[in-house]
């Protein structure tokens, strides 16, 4: 009972959030409120049994975008153009339709049924086959790696077409017109005159990756993952480049590095299946991978991680860096 | 327990109707994409709630528990938030290279300067 | 043994909930942005420390304590650090901090 209605203030937290959004005028504002928005999805995840998917929610969803939209402001404007045309027509729709899904919902089943049609094919054949193919504890990523393994291929590629896609639009030589752009801000020095967050952020710098590291290789056994790692990673150097100043992290880890960490990561993904192939099984069958059918899937489910991790840094660091350099015209 | 049951797939409604507002209503490119991302949100919440299993726990296996939720849920919306911030990523590019080419990045102004 | 645990868990709890109120009570009753962030600071570190700790006792010896020391750890090195930014990016885009008070009779000290 108590978490029930812990559960619906959580909700109600987030509805609220989400009305503020909308109607705030200051871009900026609406941007870290969507920061707090993604945040209390992240509680609601956890509280609803996601715990991997709330990992990940509050690592790409409340850190990563929160940077990509501000990276974004800095470079158009901060301000919205108050009044929209249709506003009365829009809201009517918006309430019909509001409406008509609520009545399509008392048809649903009962929150937490265990008949439900969702838990009776395929769900609770991969709970049970889980220890007796895979045998690792978390049967998130059992699910992901090996058994959903061509989804997940899938989805390595999709970040790797939105990474070459942002690095397509915004490496071209701009052609801005004088009057368009912001006055360039001396920002690309860093907090360089700014004692107290650049003692503390490089202490915890490499606390940061250690924690992302640890993320990657501990998805087998508790939440976690390629995809949460590659954020926690990818948000220690971006950290690192706010404090020290672009110029500084494109030393540490120049353009040419992440073009090969991007499309090594798929690279990593694309070979394993194909080994499993050459090994004499079917593509992304990782049980031929080692001797042991158990060993081999651990081998595989380890090594595609990996792969993931590896690319998504790349994509997102490559992304960051496209909207830091553009500030300096 | 019925009502009490109802009401995350009635959130689920209403996040979705506000995300869709700001999308259509909103003149400002940057607020149809949080709009957009406020959607998608409300889709995932749909998703894990109808994954959990009542008395059932995280699908990590653990000694002592035998209920576990389903996880095949959980995965799909994996991959779905990082294909969410991939197009919100895209999604941003190009509004930034329509702020540098249009000189505004409000809807009806760049439709104005597309028909001069 | 673990009744007296239990009560002195309840205890930080709760106490860690009332700070974060007043936290937040303070956030929103201040006038201007350096007197709310003294009051949302409140919620950083007394909030978290008698929070955490609640939880520390009923989590016992095992490896989720030491977890939980680390995430506070975490907590009291970092939010300081953000306030001490948010206050210079104030103080950087020209937002002046009040002398004194200002009291409805319009006296000022």
């Amino acid at each position: 009972m108590i978490i029930i209605l812990f559960g619906i203030f959580l909700l109600a937290l987030t509805v609220i959030t989400a009305l503020a959004i909308v109607q705030s005028e200051s871009l900026f504002a609406a941007v870290i409120l969507t920061g707090i928005f993604s945040l209390l999805m992240a509680a609601n995840f956890f509280l609803l049994d996601a715990a991997d998917v709330a990992l990940t929610e509050a690592a790409i969803g409340a850190g990563v975008s929160t940077v990509l939209f501000l990276g974004a402001l800095a470079l158009t404007g901060e301000q919205e153009r108050s009044g929209s045309k249709n506003r009365l027509l829009a809201l009517g729709v918006v309430t019909i339709t509001t409406l008509i899904v609520i009545y399509a919902t008392f048809d649903k089943p009962r929150f937490g049924d265990p008949a439900a049609p969702v838990h009776q094919h395929v769900g609770p054949w991969y709970l049970e086959k889980t220890p007796e193919l895979i045998d690792i504890p978390n049967a998130v990523t059992a699910v992901l790696a090996s058994f959903r393994g061509y989804d997940t291929i899938g989805e390595v590629f999709v970040v790797l077409t939105a990474g070459i896609g942002v690095l397509f639009l915004l490496s071209a030589r701009t052609t801005a017109r004088p009057e368009n752009m912001q006055p360039p801000k001396e920002s690309h020095q860093g907090l360089r005159h700014y004692l107290v967050p650049r003692v503390v952020g490089r202490m915890l710098i490499p606390f940061i990756f250690l924690f992302g590291l640890y993320v990657q290789f501990h998805g087998d056994y508790g939440p976690g993952g390629g995809f949460q790692a590659g954020a926690i990673v990818a948000a220690s150097i971006i950290l690192y480049a706010l404090l020290e100043g672009e110029e500084a992290a494109l030393r540490a880890l120049p353009m040419r590095v992440l073009q090969w960490l991007i499309a090594g990561g798929a690279l990593l993904y694309g070979a394993i299946g194909v080994m499993g192939m050459l090994l004499g099984g079917n593509f992304l069958d990782y049980s031929v991978l080692a001797s042991d059918p158990i060993a081999g899937q651990h081998i595989g489910i380890i090594l595609i991680e990996l792969g993931v991790g590896i690319t998504v840094t790349g994509v997102l660091l490559s992304v960051f860096h496209a909207f830091a350099a553009r500030g300096k015209v | 327990m019925t009502i009490l049951g109802l009401v995350y797939y009635w959130v689920f409604a209403i996040l979705l109707m506000i995300g869709f507002y700001a999308v259509i209503a909103k003149p400002n490119l940057i607020k149809k994409l949080i709009g957009l991302s406020i959607f998608q949100a409300a889709v995932f919440l749909l998703f894990i709630t109808m994954g959990k299993v009542e008395g059932g726990t995280a699908p990590i296996f653990q000694d002592g528990v035998s209920l576990y939720s389903n996880p095949l849920p959980q995965v799909l919306i994996l991959t779905a938030i990082v294909v969410g911030i991939s197009t919100t990523a895209l999604g941003l590019g190009i509004v930034v290279r329509i702020k540098e080419e249009y000189g505004s990045i409000e809807e009806d102004e760049i439709q104005e300067r597309d028909l001069q | 043994m673990t009744t007296v645990i239990d009560i002195l868990s309840w205890v930080f709890l709760t106490g860690g909930g009332l700070f974060v109120f007043i936290g937040g009570l303070g956030a929103l009753r201040m006038p201007n942005l350096y007197t709310r962030m003294h009051a949302a600071s409140l919620t950083d570190t007394m909030g978290a420390v008698l929070v955490l700790v609640g939880i520390m006792l009923q989590a016992g010896l095992t490896l989720a304590t030491i977890k939980l020391a680390a995430i506070l750890l975490f907590l009291l090195l970092t939010s300081p650090t953000a306030s001490n930014a948010l206050a210079s990016a104030a103080i950087l885009s020209g937002l002046q901090p009040q002398e004194g008070t200002v009291r409805p009779g319009g006296a000022s000290e």
